[in-house]
């Protein structure tokens, strides 16, 4: 790195919205993209005399979480208020869960550039609600949407493992993969889905004490934290070596210079006047909770990958491009064990499908296609029903949902396998072309393509080509 | 038309309903026209509702269904309880003219038995206080002597059933709002066991300890109320699902047997002697009665309010920081920024008073007095809560005064927030525990009354309802009546 | 352990964080009161509660959760209408600074 003496220590707190149906402590919908406080009750406006009640499925998509980060899943959830007033957090607390994080102790091994793997040492994660959105007004006010507020959240902290802005990065990348293989969220960026606080400090190599911290919140692009990073080791590394002190204070990332401002300098630790939330029961996660829990745990992308390879014989590159998304590996799996060839669908989704999903800018479930009829077409080519060339008409339609056996039928998109129909066309055609009979016996290899052509002809593109071409010259070899 | 409460318990309005003596119209209208005749005297009602009174009252004839005992009874709510529709204000400013937009739990189910919501009754500001002197809008006055305060912090709910407005109201108690003015009024007031009542829709003081309860002028009808609005809510997750058993089951008059213990600590340094001396010629009625009454010790109680005004004003300050001008209630005029809005909505709309519980819960949560302080305060509960365990392992109920002195003079006390504080020393212990507790009257000092404090185990109403029924059926002191009763 | 009192800066950082202000002569009497009732506070530290586990509910419920199911209760129009300002189906506040708040 070029910082000179100067080891980096980088921390990241990541926070992901779980894609529950329902919020955190209400009953209100989780769903992007609405009306603004259409998803808002009483509970989430903070009303006086209403009361949280916390949501199942968010504390199983928390665990579901901690088993794939492989942490301790707590036996014993106490929740917590986090005190600050703000206008999106309308009862001026979070709930959220310090003191018994649902989990501890996990780690994620990290893919370096160089192939490396490291291992991040995963401190805890917390189950915690979500705020709303302040939108900043150019009239002098800002404006309150409550709908994202209550949505339910699982906050990552790392363990101070990561050493540069690229290892923030590849963890980053990695643990949103993780997560989306844990089925609890798409952890789309551009929504906010996923959003990284950063904290990094830099100290002489050799030394004991870590230094002084500088934090960064909020950042929703992977891309960026490694930027703001990148300029923060470099400034801080510029004002130690000019003599200067790093001073505790929170900044801010500005993408079109690439580069950090102050936004405030921390006075002392902020005081959140943490304490346990009493208007909910505690929760108890005993064994059996956790192995159903487990048992719904979508397999890892790392396993997947490790399964096509080995079991599949998946081209390793391959086996990454179908696990980029648990949609996409999910789908592979079904088509697979519906019965399609392994490489043959591998080869249909990285190449056609992946095509189609970007041609008309659509997510592979947004498509019409299910892996029957995905499997249904790939069954058909490998009994020679239908050629590859006829499958190509045979994929638009099952990108519109038609079902592949039935639209070859309809559209006679059959190849013809049967000797006897072949053999009366050869003859046929035989009978029709002495010429092309003596060019064959002179040698002349072109004629037996122009009989093929013909037979094509004749059997309207409905021969299978490999039966046809045995027959031809054995029937030519007899004449 | 006329009604008067005194002369009537539950029942046998009930009855002259069932039995078409009065239908629940003229019954309503009777109700509005005896608080018409003597709130100006007691100051009670934040908010009446005559007109959707009346017009549920209507309804109810109709129908001409009295399936349930409270069908068509009138009654009053603290004005801290979520009615929809109706200015619900906690008795604070911030509040003012704010429309909630549901209602409580403990409302749905009084609607749901048919009776009438007649108005919201005065209170302390957001239940912090003892005397009703910190609600923004009115004092209260006590319904024996209108010079002295009616106790609080439900003092309008109190004030409204001893003075004969109303048959029955609810309160809510978070370190004795319930059971305090029940004394200071010679009624009938219980702190049900926490999770007994749900909590939805009460605005909140302090969530740990807050529970809704029953004012009535007699135990039996108080039982017939904590029939109807206990059970459990799904909607309050610290709602207890055990069965609610018929409270009025145990009320024999029979207390044979029954083990009483009064705590030493509760006789203890000031405690009005007069008031001790009545206390004591109660218990020693009931043990003519044939209860088994011997003297126990809760060692830590002296503690108790230390814990309690840290725990509560800790849960407090964080309860009220809702309260910031943004989505409801009052906004400051003239802010500029956001912490303009904060800052001058939060100070302009709350009281001395709240504001001084927020400032010690928002100290006693922070970075170098969390431990000291707030975990303290909780290990102390657990301390406490032990020392009640010790006790019920050998007896039934708990038995001693409610509060140390008997009702005192208007603006008294007001200035002097740590008398104010250790007045509550007899009730506190009880919420820290979430045990359930009743005030009946126990007889009179200098012509006011004094509360007898029964304490039961968690989710024993049943038995503490007993050893009350069977000291008022012998004591009848229910049958006096204030003055204010002539202005029937 | 030692006897915690206020004094007034104190008192006055207590008020920022509840968002609250007082005058001067406010803060005087608050700081008067506040100290008064830490005395009272105080007196806990007489007792040893080293191997004392703390109570912060007496509730008996265990895993009151409630099953993921989304349930609009559609108030929206009813919460907005008790905002005081409010504009385009969002809450109108004054404009919040770079920094300010969190």
């Amino acid at each position: 790195m070029g910082t000179g003496n100067f080891e980096t220590t980088i921390g990241l707190e990541v926070h992901v919205e779980m894609q529950t149906n329902s919020k955190l402590l209400s009953p209100s919908p989780v769903h992007y993209g609405d009306e603004p406080n259409e998803n808002t009750n009483v509970i989430d406006f903070g009303y006086p005399g209403v009361l949280p009640v916390a949501n199942k499925g968010a504390l199983e998509y928390g665990m579901r979480v901690a088993l794939a980060l492989n942490a301790t899943v707590s036996p014993f959830i106490r929740w917590d208020r986090k005190n600050y007033f703000y206008p999106d957090n309308p009862k001026s607390y979070q709930t959220t869960q310090s003191q018994t994080p649902i989990g501890t102790n996990g780690h994620l091994d990290v893919t370096l550039t160089d192939g490396t793997i490291k291992r991040v040492r995963i401190k805890e994660m917390h189950v915690e609600e979500d705020a709303g959105k302040n939108t900043h007004g150019d009239d002098g006010y800002s404006y309150v949407d409550l709908n994202r507020q209550g949505t339910p959240l699982i906050e990552i902290v790392s363990e101070p493992d990561i050493a540069s802005p690229d290892e923030a990065y590849a963890y980053l990348e990695q643990l949103r993969q993780a997560i989306l293989f844990t089925g609890v969220s798409e952890a789309k960026m551009q929504e906010g889905q996923m959003r990284a606080d950063v904290n990094i400090s830099i100290r002489p190599y050799g030394s004991n004490e870590y230094g002084t911290k500088v934090e960064m919140k909020n950042i929703n692009s992977f891309t960026y934290v490694r930027n703001a990073l990148i300029f923060e080791e470099q400034r801080q590394a510029e004002v130690l070596r000019s003599g200067g002190v790093i001073q505790q204070e929170t900044r801010r990332y500005n993408e079109p210079t690439k580069s950090t401002m102050l936004m405030r300098v921390k006075e002392g630790a902020d005081d959140y006047r943490y304490f346990p939330e009493p208007d909910l029961a505690p929760v108890v996660i005993d064994q059996q909770w956790i192995s159903e829990v487990a048992a719904e745990l979508p397999k890892s992308a790392s396993q997947r990958q490790k399964d096509y390879v080995d079991t599949l014989g998946i081209a390793p590159y391959d086996a990454e491009v179908l696990t980029q998304t648990l949609a996409m590996a999910d789908f592979y799996d079904a088509t697979v064990a519906d019965g399609a060839d392994a490489k043959r669908a591998a080869n249909y989704l990285i190449g056609d499908v992946n095509a189609y999903m970007n041609k008309h800018q659509v997510e592979l479930q947004e498509t019409k296609l299910t892996p029957e009829h995905l499997s249904g077409m790939i069954k058909l080519i490998e009994s020679g029903t239908i050629s590859t060339k006829q499958a190509k008409q045979v994929f638009e339609a099952i990108m519109t949902g038609e079902e592949p056996e039935a639209f070859a039928k309809k559209n006679g998109l059959v190849q013809i396998s049967d000797p006897t129909v072949l053999l009366g066309w050869i003859t046929e055609v035989l009978d029709n072309n002495p010429q092309s009979i003596e060019d064959f016996k002179g040698g002349k290899d072109r004629a037996t393509g122009y009989l093929i052509g013909q037979l094509m002809k004749m059997s309207k593109g409905q021969a299978n080509p490999g039966v046809m071409n045995k027959l031809l010259l054995e029937e030519l070899a007899k004449r | 038309m006329t009604i008067n409460f005194f002369d009537n318990d539950l029942n046998s309005l009930h009855d002259k309903l069932v039995n078409k003596e009065i239908t629940v119209t003229e019954l309503t209208q009777a109700t509005l026209d005896n608080i018409e005749k003597t709130d100006d005297q007691l100051n009670a009602f934040i908010t009446t509702n005559a007109q959707e009174a009346m017009k549920k009252a209507s309804e109810i004839d109709e129908k001409g269904e009295f399936t349930h005992v409270l069908s068509g009874l009138p009654v009053a709510l603290k004005d801290n309880l979520s009615t929809k529709g109706i200015p619900t204000t906690g008795a604070s400013h911030i509040l003012e003219g704010f429309k909630p937009v549901y209602d409580a739990t403990v409302v749905d189910k009084l609607q749901n038995a048919g009776a009438i919501s007649v108005g919201k009754a005065n209170m302390d500001e957001f239940a912090m206080g003892g005397s009703t002197e910190t609600s923004y809008y009115k004092q209260t006055t006590n319904a024996w002597d209108h010079t002295k305060v009616p106790g609080g912090s439900s003092g309008g709910s109190a004030a409204a059933v001893a003075g004969g407005l109303v048959p029955f109201a609810l309160g809510s108690d978070t370190g004795g709002s319930i059971r305090q003015p029940a004394a200071f009024n010679g009624i009938v007031g219980l702190k049900p066991t926490y999770g007994r009542v749900s909590r939805w829709g009460l605005f909140a003081m302090a969530s740990s300890l807050d529970q809704i309860g029953p004012f009535t002028r007699t135990v039996k009808d108080n039982a017939l109320v904590l029939n109807t609005i206990a059970g459990f809510d799904a909607k309050d997750s610290t709602s207890s699902n055990r069965d609610v058993p018929d409270f009025t089951s145990k009320l024999s008059g029979d207390v044979k047997g029954l083990k009483i213990a009064v705590p030493k600590e509760y006789f203890g340094e000031g405690i009005d002697p007069k008031v001790a001396a009545t206390v004591k010629a109660a218990i020693a009625q009931l043990e003519a009665l044939g209860a088994i009454v011997d003297e126990v010790t809760l060692p830590h109680t002296k503690y108790g309010v230390a814990a309690y005004y840290i725990i509560m004003s800790s849960e407090a300050s964080s309860n009220l920081q809702r309260y910031d001008g943004v989505r409801y209630g009052f906004r400051a005029d003239n802010v500029k920024t956001l912490e303009d809005l904060y800052v001058k909505t939060r100070s302009e709309g709350f009281g001395d008073e709240v504001k001084r519980r927020i400032m010690l819960g928002t100290f006693s949560l922070s970075a170098g007095a969390y431990d000291a302080f707030f975990k303290k305060a909780a290990k102390i509960r657990t301390l406490l809560i032990e020392d009640f365990n010790k006790v019920f392992e050998d007896y039934d109920v708990i038995v001693g005064p409610t509060a140390p002195t008997v009702a005192y003079g208007l603006g008294e006390e007001i200035d002097d927030p740590t008398a104010m504080y250790l007045a509550d020393v007899l009730t506190i212990p009880v919420n820290l525990a979430g045990l359930p507790g009743l005030s009946v009257n126990a007889g009179f000092v200098d012509g006011l009354p004094v509360g007898l404090q029964i304490i039961g185990k968690p989710f024993d109403e049943q038995t503490v309802y007993q050893t009350g029924f069977a000291y008022e059926q012998a004591s009848r002191l229910f049958e006096k009546k204030p003055d204010i009763a002539k202005a029937y | 352990m030692s006897e915690t009192t206020i004094s007034k800066e104190e008192v006055a950082h207590v008020a920022s964080l509840a968002k609250l202000a007082f005058n001067d002569a406010e803060l005087e009497q608050f700081t008067t009161q506040l100290s008064d009732i830490l005395n009272i506070f105080n007196t806990l530290s007489e007792v040893d509660t080293d191997n004392v586990e703390p109570t912060y509910s007496v509730t008996e419920n265990i895993n009151h959760l409630r099953d993921d199911i989304a349930d609009n209760w559609h108030q929206k129009e009813a919460l907005l209408s008790n905002a005081s300002s409010s504009a385009a189906d969002l809450i109108k506040v004054p404009a919040i600074l770079d920094g300010e708040g969190k």
